[in-house]
């Protein structure tokens, strides 16, 4: 494990600023030390990016060809100077940045693509940008995993134009000592639809920013989430949505389950500015608290300036439900297989947006272990 | 079905069990037989749903005296989990919703923690999905209910039937069904307890608890009790229920007020 002083002026001389600190109120709940600890050099070799085969309708832009969108969506979605993007260079086309840049015409078959530190050491940088041209459709299943103590850095650019539809499904599983730090940016045209699904567990550290920008309005932005936070790990996802014209909508369901010593944060901001007249956005934030050591911090963050919306939000951290396991108990299913059956029953309504591939491995980690 | 020689399945000695540092139960005494069908009535709050949470082991009520010995072992000994694999089942008077949870698997989890627990084969999905369906036609319930979250959405008569249908499929030695009858049309009611009935057998018996007669009219029992105020303060054959219905609770309380007092 290399030193944390060493690590810490590597990471900041790769992203030309210093470390966020727990000063910083977007930072405050997040311990960045899996992040620190990293042996301080960069994972390359052979970029794994350019092996992804595409299906019909997704073509690949050349470095050239990608340069006038790239920095677009992170402008727009305000996050060009977060430091987990400055990580990667702060939105010019890097080469030192494995890319890979598609543009997506009609409908297009789905697309999977693994995102992989492996069990290497040091740290891995992808960067993702995505264009679908009008009336566009993509169903596309990115896979960030770690298989080691090191880090995983990952910026994805979106630009949906009128009436395109994208499903981004975003599984990151990592492992013990592993940190993820990963930024989405997405700008949606009127009449586009936006469905991610996010689903992280297993890495010491994972920092996961959605950020979803709706210029003109009138697109529809639908988020999914689910942590799972055990031992020591640590899931901090900051959400964030701005509706810069009318008639906007937003459906986010944020989940967590929090055992051990986990750690949930979850931080979502919703933007209505007068602009954005007959916005219709609902953010719902459940969490599941299983052991008196984990903590879960939720906030909604909503700034409404607009006065003919509809905005509603909520946020709810409970328990096992007793009376609930007491009726599996007294079908003569175990306390622990009970308490296993009503934890998976809690991220089943986020699991099954993911296609049915990609959660296997997924509910054999959910089966792995009691709770406490 | 009464025969005097039958094994006792249940007995319980003087039973008292609180909530919250409340007594409810004051000194129940209760022994059935094999092939017994007994109904307890009696006001809401005379302690009837007490007693069947006590006897499936939920954690929210406190037993401070007494006994209950099931095939003559230690029932309040054992997790709530491992009585029901024994062979008691409580059939809820409100049975819990569970999103997520899938009818099916549910089903099938508890059919063979049950099985294992009885030496039998466990059955494999493919398998239980064939017995499962055999037992839906004891409730007449539509298999599309297999499908769906445990109870989530269901009417109340078809949570009831989900009830009677996991009683179906755990084959359990003593059966307690909680107000089964209640919030039930006649139909639904007949369905209901064509499938208790159905189940019924000489190695088995059954608790019925409920506040009306009407259920009794489709379940004949051998013996009834009325409760109240914590305690079995009658019992009889299946003429006391008649009589209940016709005089009413006031009857018991009046009957029952010296007895109190004594």
């Amino acid at each position: 494990m290399a030193s944390s002083a060493g690590t810490r002026s590597w990471l900041e001389d790769l992203a030309g600023a210093p470390l966020p600190s727990r000063r910083h109120e977007d930072w405050r709940f997040t311990n960045l030390e899996a992040l620190t600890t990293l042996d301080p050099q960069l994972i390359v070799g052979v970029d794994p990016l350019q092996w992804v085969v595409l299906p019909a309708g997704v073509e690949r832009l050349s470095a050239a060809a990608a340069e006038p969108w790239l920095g677009r969506a992170l402008a727009a979605t305000d996050c060009a100077d977060h430091w987990p993007v400055c990580l990667q260079g702060s939105g010019r086309a890097d080469a030192a940045v494995p890319l890979l840049a598609l543009k997506v015409s009609g409908a297009a078959a789905a697309l999977e693509i693994p995102l992989e530190a492996g069990s290497h050491v040091g740290l891995a940088r992808f960067r993702l940008l995505l264009v679908l041209e009008a009336g566009a459709s993509l169903e596309l299943l990115l896979r960030p995993s770690s298989g080691a103590a090191n880090g995983l850095s990952l910026v994805s650019e979106v630009i949906l134009e009128a009436d395109a539809h994208l499903k981004l499904n975003n599984l990151a599983i990592g492992a013990p000592g592993s940190a993820l730090l990963q930024h989405t940016a997405v700008v949606q045209a009127p009449g586009s639809r936006f469905e991610h699904t996010a689903v992280c567990a297993g890495w010491s550290l994972a920092r996961q920013e959605p950020r979803i920008m709706q210029p003109q309005g009138a697109a529809c932005t639908r988020l999914r989430g689910l942590q799972l936070c055990r031992d020591q790990q640590l899931v901090d996802t900051h959400s964030w949505v701005r509706f810069d014209g009318p008639e906007g909508q937003l459906d986010q369901l944020h989940k967590a389950v929090a055992d051990d010593q986990g750690r949930s944060v979850f931080n979502g901001a919703v933007r209505v500015p007068r602009a954005a007249q007959r916005t219709h956005a609902a953010q719902l934030s459940r969490s599941l608290l299983l052991s008196d050591r984990a903590r879960i911090d939720t906030k909604p963050e909503l700034e409404i300036v607009a006065d003919d919306v509809r905005c509603a939000h909520g946020a709810t951290v409970s328990r096992l439900q007793a009376d609930e396991l007491f009726y599996l108990q007294s079908r003569g299913i175990a306390a622990a297989d009970a308490a296993q059956l009503l934890q998976r029953a809690f991220c089943e309504e986020v699991l099954r947006e993911l296609p049915g591939s990609a959660t296997a491995a997924l509910r054999s980690l959910l089966v792995g272990k009691g709770s406490s | 079905m009464i025969t005097a020689d039958a094994p006792i399945l249940l007995e319980i000695r003087d039973l008292h069990a609180s909530v919250e540092g409340q007594p409810i139960l004051k000194g129940v005494n209760l022994t059935i037989r094999a092939g017994e069908v007994h109904a307890l009535m009696g006001r809401n709050g005379s302690g009837k749903s007490t007693l069947s949470k006590v006897l499936a082991g939920h954690p929210g009520y406190t037993v401070t005296a007494g006994s209950v010995l099931y095939q003559g072992q230690d029932l309040l000994a054992l997790e709530p989990e491992l009585r029901a694999r024994r062979g008691v089942f409580l059939g809820f008077q409100y049975p819990i919703e569970i999103p997520g949870v899938s009818n099916l698997e549910f089903l099938r989890v508890a059919t063979n923690g049950r099985r294992r627990e009885r030496g039998l084969e466990e059955l494999e999905p493919f398998d239980f999905d064939d017995h499962v369906r055999d037992r839906l036609n004891v409730v007449q319930m539509d298999p599309a209910f297999l499908e769906r979250s445990v109870n989530e959405g269901f009417s109340g008569g078809e949570k009831k039937r989900n009830e009677i249908l996991q009683m179906a499929l755990l084959e359990p030695e003593v059966a307690i069904l909680d107000e089964t009858d209640s919030g039930l049309d006649i139909d639904a009611l007949r369905i209901v307890a064509a499938g208790v009935n159905q189940l019924a057998s000489p190695d088995r018996a059954t608790l019925l608890i409920t506040h009306y007669q009407r259920l009794l009219d489709v379940i004949t029992p051998d013996h009834v009790h009325v409760m109240a105020s914590g305690r079995i303060l009658r019992s009889g054959g299946k003429e006391l229920a008649l009589e209940l219905e016709r005089l009413g609770y006031d009857w018991v309380d009046n009957a029952c007020a010296p007895a109190e007092v004594a």
